[in-house]
């Protein structure tokens, strides 16, 4: 089975770890974690990545920052976003999207959207 | 005889000759004619014999017998149509249990990386920050405050909030207010049924999870709000006040005793070292 890649961007271990686990049962999907921002910047280089799931509220580098400058890089440009966030108003959802993300999903997260969201983004899982 | 004569008998006798050749040519086929009038009469006999023999053989039964088997073919594929709607039904009820097993899974989950994580460490600030985590990202709660019980003076202290100051959360006296008989009774979570967002305040919260250890309470985790877009509670998040009820106060209290405990070592080493000089 081929290998898809992604990206979680949390900077909260307990939420990293419930997604992870949600994750693990898409069978193929291998998961790189990154703490904020400027952690995933560093670790975008290091992999093909099929999708990005990532917080907004995070310390040295919010999820939103971090969304622009993918977007602006022709190298990361085309990697699909998913936000996963507690922040639920519209007008938060509408800044996301805009940015260029692909989903928006708000805490408390519901395993079976989230794998749903997942499946529907990555083709061939 | 003249000449004339001789030439006419020998063209009569020619053209007789060519006649007979002809009739012998046209008995010859007259005999293929009648041998092959004869195989196909002898041919027409057996088909006719065959044809008798068959139609003796197949016998056309009564109409009332085909009545029958007709009313029994309508009740089997009637038959058929019930039990193709009973396996239908079956089929439906399976997926909704499909569901629902996925849904309680994805439930259990959540409640054992919640409790794998609050057991993980033995760090006060860490599970602290745990506990924080999981109110926030499981709970779904927007302001809260993680209470302790001051064991010298009964009252109860905010060691941690989230959308609201530390500062700003008041002391609260074992048995006073909506939090203090909730903590004091120990009874289970307290939850404020149809309170609005707007209406909950310090004093009277949405939410009140006391922590225990058999009879001796530990603390509080009380929420004011839950996040906009959390609707009502649902029955995981009973669950997880529940796990929080006894998870987090176990995990407070062993990593609070560890802390303490590691401090006294450390006071003793002093001790034993400056003895040691």
């Amino acid at each position: 089975m081929a290998k898809h890649w992604c990206l979680l961007v949390e900077d909260s271990p307990t939420m990293r770890q419930l997604i992870i686990f949600a994750l693990k049962r898409i069978p193929g999907l291998e998961i790189v974690e990154a703490s904020d921002g400027v952690d995933a910047l560093k670790k975008l280089p290091g992999q093909k990545f099929d999708i990005m799931l990532t917080d907004i509220n995070m310390p040295v580098m919010d999820g939103l920052k971090l969304i622009s400058l993918m977007k602006n890089n022709p190298n990361y440009k085309d990697i699909p976003v998913v936000v996963i966030t507690t922040e639920g108003g519209k007008e938060d959802r509408e800044r996301g999207m805009a940015l260029g993300a692909k989903s928006y999903i708000t805490k408390p997260v519901q395993t079976t959207n989230l794998l749903k969201v997942v499946k529907e983004i990555v083709p061939g899982l | 005889m003249s000449e004339l004569e001789d030439k006419e008998n020998k063209s009569i006798l020619k053209r007789g000759q060519e006649f007979l050749h002809l009739h012998q040519r046209v008995e010859s086929f007259t005999q293929e004619l009648l041998k092959e009038n004869e195989r196909l009469r002898f041919k027409a006999a057996s088909l006719e014999q065959e044809n008798k023999s068959l139609q003796g053989s197949v016998k056309t039964p009564p109409s009332d017998v085909l009545t029958e088997r007709v009313r029994n073919l309508e009740q089997e594929k009637d038959e058929l149509l019930k039990r193709y709607q009973q396996v239908e039904e079956e089929n439906i009820d399976f997926a909704k249990r499909y569901l629902e097993i996925e849904e309680e899974n994805n439930n259990l989950a959540n409640l054992y990386v919640a409790s794998f994580q609050l057991h993980s460490t033995l760090d006060f600030r860490e599970v602290v920050q745990i506990v924080m985590e999981i109110v926030i990202n499981l709970v779904g709660a927007e302001k809260f405050s993680l209470m302790l019980l001051d064991e010298n003076k009964g009252d109860l202290y905010a060691v941690s909030s989230e959308g609201v100051a530390r500062e700003k959360v008041p002391y609260i006296k074992l048995g006073e207010g909506v939090v203090g008989r909730v903590v004091q009774e120990g009874t289970g979570p307290y939850v404020a049924e149809g309170q609005k967002r707007s209406e909950t305040t310090l004093a009277e919260p949405l939410v009140v999870i006391p922590m225990n250890i058999k009879d001796q309470v530990i603390g509080a985790i009380v929420v004011y709000t839950t996040l906009e877009q959390k609707e009502g509670f649902s029955p995981l998040d009973f669950e997880l006040f529940n796990l929080l009820a006894g998870h987090a106060a176990t995990a407070l209290f062993a990593s609070k005793l560890y802390s303490e405990s590691e401090r006294k070592l450390s006071t003793i080493q002093g001790f034993l070292d400056l003895l040691k000089q």
